[in-house]
């Protein structure tokens, strides 16, 4: 087996939140490291800190203390536009609800990372077509999100995450709001993009059977991980 | 910028009612804006077009009163007045109510004395001179009637009655006068053609105003002081000033214009600032979710606060460009109905730079708070209640 580099390393990470007078201690003193192109499914009771530790793997919240290291980059000390340009440039996010933008077709949606980058119009296009085209919805670049199904939606998700070449792709339940067939079809896509794109992947889930299509499965519990088996 | 049009245009289509609203109020502020700002620069034009060696007497009460047409002569007769010319308001209105002209009745030679500036061809100051029943036009009149040199033309008066009945003298269109003042929606006529038709105690022999030509501007306070010092004491006392003052004075009839726009606008601008914001409040949190997935993607603070800021002005510039144009249309059409009363009548190009300058403050101000609110906005709380 060839030796894996570690994309995402933490170290004594916590997060806490004040509830009124009353501190609630979201993550305790956590460690992890994450190999590139790992697939890692994250799973662990409502509450468990879950979300919380997706969020400041990929930049959107700040921890309380520890470090957070991805790509060889603390991100736990860049400032706010400097953690906004590295999540444009390396991090891809798939939300549970899809969270398109209704007014826009799905190659808009899908050109929305792009609109940062210096990249010409035609470029942008060949981009999204690309992308469209990966996850099967070439044919659907024109509609807009109320006009696909909820599988579609994500895919949408999926191609607006993948545009921009991340190396990181953060995804929170993403199979959470979808039938048994749509949400199999996502996760043949996130193994494809796993496995043939070499994605590192880290997967919020609630779903046994989706992490089951992981590589790995860790487990939150009270801020705690707790590593299990290798999934099958 | 231009890459995120889209965005935009498909931001301002997501409720078209709301956006078709907000823009027409907008609409109907700019063309308030526009109409009063026509109204204020028709009457300062006319008062900056005054020529500053003209004196204008009027009776002492107000310009609606009138005084005996003895005066002109008497007045020809002080020191320092070179000509003095009689005017009198016809009222004039033109086979229909809502074609009203500025139909002034004088004395042709010592109008053309005293106003200089009024060239004809010398066939038709012939023609003028010499044919009572006559009168001259200014060009947009004329070409607004479709009148051309020789036509008789009816012209109802709505002060004046004949003192055998009717209402209407037909005049005979001689000349087409050409200015350097702006007044191109004028027309003169002899004033002793209607008064001779009119009865006793029923206009006959008087006059509204006069105006003088002096030799020397600096004796315009001695001037004035002489003349009125004439008709102290009598029946119709009158009340002397520059021709400015006098024009001025016209327009005060109607009030402080300038202290009228000033209210107005702001009144409304206020009430603009207030439907605009809260279009753009209301936008911004029906959207707090989709600016938090925009965030995600790694746009920043700025380009978000941003967005906002541009829909903001994209709508306000919407409105105020077609506010001002309907202005400048109303203002073309109402100048021909107020013709009578501004011979020069347009919407005063400064009002479009003023009218930009709005547009800017209006965006930026409407925008502030909800731009501030997508600044501040927290990626993970906003996902979190959505």
């Amino acid at each position: 087996m060839s030796e894996k580099k570690v994309l995402v390393r933490v170290r004594g990470l916590a997060k806490d939140y004040k509830r009124g007078a009353e501190t609630v201690h979201v993550l305790h003193k956590l460690d992890l490291d994450i190999q590139a192109g790992d697939f890692l499914a994250l799973m662990g009771p409502s509450g468990s800190g879950k979300s919380t530790l997706l969020n400041l793997i990929g930049g959107l919240d700040r921890p309380s203390s520890g470090e957070i290291e991805v790509g060889g980059q603390r991100i736990d000390s860049l400032s706010d536009g400097a953690l906004g340009r590295w999540r444009a440039n390396h991090v891809g996010f798939i939300f549970q609800m899809y969270n398109l933008l209704p007014v826009l077709s799905a190659e808009r949606n899908v050109e929305l990372p792009l609109l940062l980058t210096a990249l010409s119009r035609s470029e942008r296009r060949k981009r999204v077509e690309a992308a469209l085209t990966l996850v099967g919805l070439a044919d659907r670049a024109k509609h807009k999100p109320r006009e696909l199904s909820g599988g579609q939606e994500q895919r949408v998700g999926i191609a607006r995450a993948i545009v921009s070449d991340p190396t990181l792709l953060l995804c929170d339940e993403p199979t959470g709001d979808l039938d048994r067939k749509s949400g199999d079809e996502v996760l043949n896509l996130l193994q494809a993009l796993n496995e043939r794109h070499g994605k590192t992947i880290i997967m919020v889930t609630h779903d046994p059977h989706a992490a089951a299509r992981a590589s790995h499965t860790l487990h939150l519990t009270k801020g705690q991980l707790s590593r299990e088996p290798e999934a099958a | 910028m231009l890459k995120f049009l889209p965005l935009f245009f498909a931001n301002l289509r997501r409720k078209p009612v709301r956006t078709s609203l907000t823009i027409a109020s907008i609409v109907v502020a700019f063309l308030l804006f526009g109409l009063l700002k026509t109204m204020e620069g028709a009457l300062s034009l006319a008062a900056d077009l005054a020529g500053v060696d003209r004196l204008a007497t009027m009776h002492k009460v107000s310009m609606i009163q009138t005084f005996p047409i003895s005066y002109v002569n008497r007045i020809r007769g002080v020191d320092g007045v070179v000509e003095a010319a009689p005017f009198t308001w016809l009222g004039g209105i033109y086979q229909d109510e809502r074609n009203q002209v500025a139909a002034q009745g004088t004395d042709p030679e010592a109008f053309l004395k005293v106003y200089p500036e009024y060239k004809l061809a010398p066939e038709q100051l012939a023609a003028w001179l010499s044919d009572r029943g006559s009168m001259i036009a200014g060009r947009s009149v004329a070409n607004r009637f479709g009148w051309k040199i020789g036509d008789t033309v009816p012209l109802r008066s709505s002060f004046f009655r004949k003192a055998g009945g009717g209402d209407t003298w037909e005049m005979r269109l001689v000349g087409i006068y050409e200015t350097t003042n702006g007044d191109n929606a004028s027309l003169f006529f002899h004033r002793e053609y209607v008064n001779e038709s009119l009865a006793q105690n029923q206009g006959r022999d008087v006059i509204m105003f006069i105006v003088m030509k002096i030799a020397n501007p600096d004796d315009a306070p001695k001037v004035s002081a002489a003349v009125d010092a004439l008709f102290a004491n009598s029946p119709a006392e009158t009340k002397t000033a520059t021709e400015r003052a006098f024009i001025q004075g016209y327009a005060n009839m109607i009030g402080d214009i300038g202290a009228i726009v000033t209210a107005v606008a702001t009144a409304v601008f206020f009430t603009m600032l207030l439907v605009t914001g809260n279009t753009m409040a209301q936008s911004v949190r029906e959207r707090t979710n989709e600016i938090a997935v925009l965030k995600t993607l790694g746009y920043s603070k700025r380009v978000v606060a941003g967005l906002v800021l541009t829909e903001s002005f994209l709508i306000t510039a919407v409105g105020g460009a077609i506010g001002l144009g309907l202005a400048a249309l109303a203002a073309e059409s109402v100048g021909a109905t107020l013709a009578q009363f501004f011979p020069v009548i347009g919407i005063p190009s400064s009002t479009y730079v003023v009218g930009a300058v709005l547009i800017v403050l209006l965006s930026v101000l409407a925008a502030a708070l909800p731009s501030a609110e997508a600044w501040r906005l927290r990626i993970t709380d906003a996902l979190r209640k959505a």
